[in-house]
């Protein structure tokens, strides 16, 4: 309810924010069970946060592919080693690129749409309305955005992946003329399927789930007002990008 | 309702779309590409030095992938890396004075076994050895030899792919 | 009909000492109050009196710091989350903004509660919807979104919603809010018309005294945290009370002042030396 409070300071809010966001988390997951009997509904999200970022998502993972595929093959060049192009390239997007990439345009796409939904509910009062029909927002509006989340993300950044390795491949092999056995070789004996490929989908997964709860969390706690709502907007791209890199970094440095 | 199916058609096909491309980048641009599995038969091959030689590296004839390894041993007794390779049984025409080498892709790049055809009119059988091999060249060897001027040992003399593939061909 | 008393009490909802702060403000201070089965109850006062918050009190939304209320033989204090759910489904309210979901037509959301709480065959969600539709009037626009409708539309079809469970209690919160007169006398007669048809139990939130005194049989005005008087309409308007003098009376200075609380306006002004 409470309007952006002047901030008592940077590191008290960031951790005061990290809880009550934590707090949700709780509160979604304790949700999430009775929201299986809206499962329509988070059929529809699924639709809603991953179908319809398709656009975007593949359009930038071919873009990101011909570019790596030009950048790499300059630099890889000079030490003569332009076969290890595809190998570079899949392992750069299967543990990095492709999770976090797809993340942040997720957030941008998704997120943002989340979270002004959810906000403008409160505003006109539907979530209320919900409450009062007996309904509870948590389950009937939240959790299955966030399942939709956890569900899209890895698919959204597999295709994303495709994509990229499409485009690198168009690069490196169609104009550049590097071989294309060469390039496949070289990737298929040096990528592993559960420390490259798998590794990305777990990460996928978890931002998945980052940024609909940010998003979510930030729609629902909103002042109900037309600046309450802008407000939340910017701020799930900020908190859930910040998020997803800080939580990328952990994952990276602990968990493969 | 008709809006409610079209979302369900959607997420169907978006579901179907996103694991058709993890399946893809699972199965094809990965090592588990290698497993593309016709039936294969084995092959063993003796080296002093394999190197960096991993399992599941390629082997190749002329540059053409034609199976893979499948496993790598310390012999006991001669103290020599027993290899057994994979072949894929398309590849059964293959005579039995060929010889294995490991070579490097590029310069730094994974290494991998490479056969050069002999012109024996006997096949490889599965399970037979391959006779005539050459280990990997291992860079520091190499560089001491040239500073030093003298070749050292014996196995290192057909060390350039050139009289090997000599030695291949002649009998 | 679940109107039918299952308590000795004649009052649906009965509040005792009621007290409650929202932050530093004191919203109630002791606020004593019965709506009675059957009838239609009307709250009113000025602005921020916390009549909306009163609302929340009785749907179990907001917990008082103090006092007790009951509804329907229940004391909503110790309820769980499951109690207050089976509750709130036998109660209908009818937001201010209509508050329908935007998503769906004007069908679904009327059909909404049905689909939520009991999995119905398609022809018995459309026996039970229909009708209500048809008793708002709006049964020829099932198949519009809420951004087409027109203010009063959206708060027939969020009324027909509202009773589209059958329920005990029926709230509304300033249903006259922004309606032109036709409107407005449509919303009315419905008013009328549902309590006495389905005989249920009505609280309306308003400040409309004109409007309020066509359908309410009882009214209770709010002020200063406290009920300033109850009664029916004709007697409470004519009430000697210097609250209802102001608030029936629409004299623009009284307890509730014209002005917000300021400084002192010369000093304000820079004529004399004071200081805040």
């Amino acid at each position: 309810m409470s309007e952006p409070q002047p901030r008592p300071s940077l590191i008290g809010d960031s951790l005061a924010q990290v809880g009550a966001l934590g707090l949700f988390l709780l509160s979604v997951l304790a949700a999430v069970p009775r929201s299986l009997r809206y499962f329509a509904e988070t059929v529809r999200q699924v639709f809603f946060v991953g179908a319809m970022s398709l656009v975007i998502i593949m359009t930038c993972g071919l873009f990101i592919g011909l570019v790596l595929g030009l950048q790499l093959y300059e630099v890889l060049s000079r030490f003569g080693s332009t076969a290890s192009v595809g190998t570079v390239v899949a392992i750069a997007l299967y543990r990095e690129l492709g999770p976090v990439v797809t993340a942040l345009l997720f957030a941008g796409r998704a997120g943002t749409s989340i979270t002004a939904e959810i906000g403008l509910m409160r505003a006109t009062d539907q979530l209320a309305a919900m409450e009062m029909m007996a309904v509870d927002p948590m389950a009937y509006v939240v959790a299955p955005r966030f399942l939709a989340g956890i569900v899209a993300m890895p698919l959204l950044a597999s295709i994303f992946n495709a994509l990229a390795i499409f485009g690198a491949h168009t690069v490196a092999v169609t104009w550049l003329g590097l071989d294309n056995g060469t390039f496949w070789s070289n990737m298929t004996g040096a990528v592993d399927v559960w420390t490259d490929v798998m590794n990305g989908v777990w990460k996928s997964t978890v931002f998945g789930g980052v940024v609909t709860l940010v998003a979510t969390y930030q729609g629902y706690t909103t002042a109900p007002t037309s600046e309450g709502v802008a407000y939340a907007t910017t701020r799930t791209v900020v908190s859930s990008s910040i998020l997803t890199l800080a939580i990328d970094f952990l994952m990276t440095a602990f968990l493969m | 309702m008709t809006q409610r199916r079209n979302h369900q058609i959607g997420t169907g096909l978006f579901i179907v779309l996103g694991f058709a491309a993890l399946g893809y980048l699972a199965t094809q641009t990965t090592s588990l590409a290698n497993y593309r599995q016709g039936p294969t038969y084995a092959l063993k091959a003796r080296f002093t030095n394999i190197g960096q030689l991993k399992l599941r590296a390629p082997v190749k004839i002329a540059g053409v992938r034609i199976g893979s390894v499948s496993d790598i041993q310390l012999e006991p007794d001669r103290l020599e890396a027993l290899v057994t390779l994979a072949i894929d049984n398309r590849y059964n025409q293959l005579p039995d004075d060929s010889a294995a080498s490991v070579f490097t892709s590029g310069l730094l790049g994974d290494q991998y076994v490479a056969l050069k055809p002999g012109g024996s009119p006997e096949l490889f059988k599965d399970g037979d050895e391959i006779i005539l091999t050459q280990s990997s060249v291992q860079l520091e060897e190499l560089i001491g030899k040239y500073l030093v001027g003298s070749g050292d040992t014996p196995a290192k003399k057909p060390a350039e792919p050139e009289s090997a593939s000599k030695q291949g061909e002649k009998p | 009909m679940t109107a039918v008393s299952t308590t000795s009490t004649d009052a649906l909802v009965s509040i005792r000492g009621l007290r409650t702060k929202l932050g530093d403000k004191v919203i109630f201070d002791g606020v004593e109050l019965d709506i009675p089965r059957g009838s239609v109850t009307a709250v009113m006062g000025p602005s921020g009196t916390g009549k909306t918050t009163l609302l929340r009190h009785i749907t179990g939304q907001l917990r008082p710091d103090a006092g007790s209320i009951v509804v329907d033989g229940r004391e909503l204090a110790t309820l769980d989350r499951d109690g207050l759910f089976d509750l709130r489904e036998r109660i209908g309210y009818l937001f201010q903004n209509s508050a329908l979901l935007t998503d769906f037509t004007v069908f679904e959301n009327v059909a909404f509660p049905l689909r939520q709480h009991a999995r119905l065959p398609e022809e018995l969600i459309r026996n039970i919807v229909l009708p209500k539709l048809q008793a708002v009037g709006l049964r020829g626009a099932a198949e519009l979104m809420p951004a087409e409708l027109s203010g009063g539309m959206a708060r027939r079809v969020a009324l027909a919603r509202a009773i589209v469970r059958d329920p005990m209690l029926l709230i509304y919160d300033e249903p006259f809010v922004g309606l032109d007169p036709i409107a407005l006398n449509q919303v009315l007669k419905l008013i009328r018309t549902l309590n006495h048809t389905l005989g249920l139990t009505s609280i309306v939130v308003a400040h409309e005294l004109a409007a309020v005194s066509r359908v309410a049989d009882h009214i209770y005005l709010l002020a200063a945290g406290k009920v300033a008087a109850h009664g029916a309409p004709d007697q409470i308007s004519r009430g000697e009370t210097e609250w209802t003098r102001q608030f029936f009376g629409g004299e623009a200075d009284g307890p509730v002042p014209f002005h917000y609380p300021a400084r002192d306006y010369a000093a304000d002004l820079g004529f004399t030396q004071e200081r805040a």
